[in-house]
């Protein structure tokens, strides 16, 4: 292989660009701080979270059981009213093991994304999530999950409170 | 349905590269400035400006179009910024077709502009905010993740390898080599190369990636009276589509992109195409990551599911094989200045049905051509059908 490909070619910044003026720097300190109403149907998400359930959401019309849930059915625009317990096991849809953070830091520990399709819901139909107390070599698309879940007084109605998604023993007892 | 005809008559590039040292609007007036001039035109003779432009995170600026306009020649004119995340590139000429072939003008400028180097130490981080504020940001994803994903099921689904994948990356890189524009072009890079590279996010590694670039393209669009008076070699846009799966993105199918199918099937509609795979001699999809120009090309109908690898294993991909497949170079190659990378596709479809490619150029004068783009949150198809 050449060694251009090694090195990203082009030029990347440098001190001296700063130093000459090369670079109009603005460091702003963005206050992004935002207060996003969680509304009707992930309001009860987060709710059910905080009492250990994952809520999704049926269409009648369509017989599509949706995670999380939502007012109105992508499919065939009805309200989605009926807001349905749903299990907190499920498989595998897919997988990454990830050596790199949000920021482009390099990690050795790969952080583990997954998407879960939840027990009780359509096919396919999943939530993003990640997986834990597994080891990465022995994660497979198919296999069977469940969550782990924060003590219920830690629990504040986020999706952070299941902690991840951990394998289910042989005969579903974890 | 009593819409006109449109053709390409002019285009023009920057190269793509890591840091462009000009601004943001200087690079897109360089891409405007030669498209004008590869058709002898000038900005009197514009009737209207399309510019596409990706997310505002990148430059830090509000209202990225407009920062633009004076270098997209949009002042004093009718002008519009048009958005569809990875999708922009090709859906900012639909936008200068539709502005055309509904008979509102006769000639329009497209332009396509990115500068991802500002937003630094690297433009990835600016993709947090794409993610669901209550129920995906907390987990800190990163933009790596759901292309893994994706690109784990769809392996998984088909059985498909990652040296299976990798042959896409050689192939355009290989091709890029040939082009005078491109970052990562590499006449020598080979499958072992692609497979040692870095892992970033299991199944993804390095050279499986199109960079972050710096980059504009721009293009010249005209009514067929015009065009016909212009240029004896104009390229028309025979086809256009353009179609939107969920925005839930963990609730669909995520190793067949059902969107590009219906994009690609208005597209043929329009253009008249029955055999997509025997009336298509040329493919741009769209290549951000290798296993995605695979996916893009079981999408477009131009290959069974699971079974497009076998284009790139038995030589129907290659320059002069059956159906060329990226032969600029693609996003691997040529390199990814998103909104920029998407009207590349396009700006090479217009030089390769010209005959005017150079090294690129495909042989056995190549009749129709079409090109690709995806995007937002993986969920937007964009198509454009080109024909001399």
């Amino acid at each position: 292989m050449k060694t251009k490909i090694n090195e990203f070619p082009g030029i990347s910044l440098s001190e001296k660009d700063f130093d000459q003026g090369k670079i109009l720097f603005n460091f702003d300190e963005l206050r992004g701080d935002f207060a996003w109403d969680t509304g009707i149907a992930i309001g009860q998400y987060l709710a059910s979270l905080r009492e250990g359930v994952i809520l999704g959401a049926r269409c009648s019309s369509c017989r599509k059981t949706v995670v999380p849930p939502r007012v109105v059915c992508e499919w065939c625009f009805r309200p989605m009213a009926e807001f349905v317990p749903l299990e907190d096991t499920g498989t595998v849809n897919t997988f990454s093991l990830c050596y790199v953070t949000w920021d482009v830091q390099r990690i050795k520990e790969p952080e583990i994304p997954a998407v879960i399709e939840i027990d009780g819901a359509s096919p396919l139909h999943g939530i993003m999530h990640l997986l834990g107390e597994v080891d990465p070599k022995k994660i497979f698309i198919g296999m069977r999950v469940k969550a782990v879940w924060k003590p219920s007084r830690q629990r504040k109605g986020a999706i952070t409170d299941i902690r991840y998604f951990a394998p289910l023993a042989e005969g579903g007892v974890k | 349905m009593g819409m006109r005809k449109v053709a390409v008559i002019g285009a023009g590039m920057t190269k793509f590269v890591r840091r462009a040292q000009e601004t943001a609007k200087e690079l897109t007036w360089e891409a405007t400035h030669m498209a004008l001039q590869s058709c002898e035109l000038t900005l009197d003779d514009i009737e209207a400006v399309c510019l596409g432009t990706a997310p505002d995170s990148f430059d830090g600026i509000h209202m990225n179009g407009e920062y633009l306009s004076d270098g997209a020649g949009a002042w004093d004119k009718p002008y519009m910024r048009s958005y569809v995340g990875g999708g922009t590139g090709v859906f900012v000429p639909i936008q200068g077709w539709y502005h055309i072939a509904s008979g509102l003008f006769d000639v329009v400028l497209v332009v396509a502009e990115e500068k991802m180097s500002s937003y630094y130490p690297h433009g990835q981080a600016a993709f947090l905010t794409i993610f669901d504020h209550t129920t995906e940001r907390p987990l800190k994803p990163n933009l790596l993740w759901i292309f893994a994903m994706e690109m784990n099921r769809y392996m998984t689904t088909y059985g498909i390898s990652k040296e299976d994948i990798a042959r896409v990356s050689v192939l355009h890189k290989r091709n890029a080599a040939n082009h005078p524009a491109a970052l990562l072009g590499d006449s020598e890079i080979t499958v072992e190369d692609v497979l040692n590279s870095e892992v970033l996010a299991w199944p993804v590694q390095r050279l499986d990636v199109s960079p972050v670039s710096d980059g504009a393209v721009a293009l010249v669009l005209a009514a067929e009276h015009v065009a016909k008076r212009l240029t004896d070699k104009p390229v028309w846009i025979e086809g256009v589509g353009w179609h939107l799966d969920t925005a839930h993105w963990t609730n669909r199918d995520l190793a067949y992109p059902r969107y590009v199918e219906y994009a690609a099937r208005m597209a043929y509609d329009m253009a008249g195409i029955k055999e997509p795979r025997k009336e298509i001699n040329i493919a741009e999809p769209y290549d951000p990551f290798d296993y995605k120009a695979l996916h893009h090309l079981e999408g477009l109908q131009l290959a069974e599911r699971g079974q497009a690898p076998q284009l790139y294993i038995d030589g129907t991909a290659e320059k002069d094989g059956d159906m060329p497949v990226c032969p600029s170079g693609g996003l691997l190659g040529v390199g990814n200045p998103i909104a920029a990378a998407g009207l590349m596709k396009i700006a090479e479809l217009f030089w390769q049905l010209r005959g005017e490619a150079g090294a690129r150029q495909v042989p056995g004068q190549p009749r129709r051509g079409l090109a690709q783009a995806w995007g937002d949150l993986m969920q937007v198809g964009t198509v454009v059908i080109m024909g001399r």
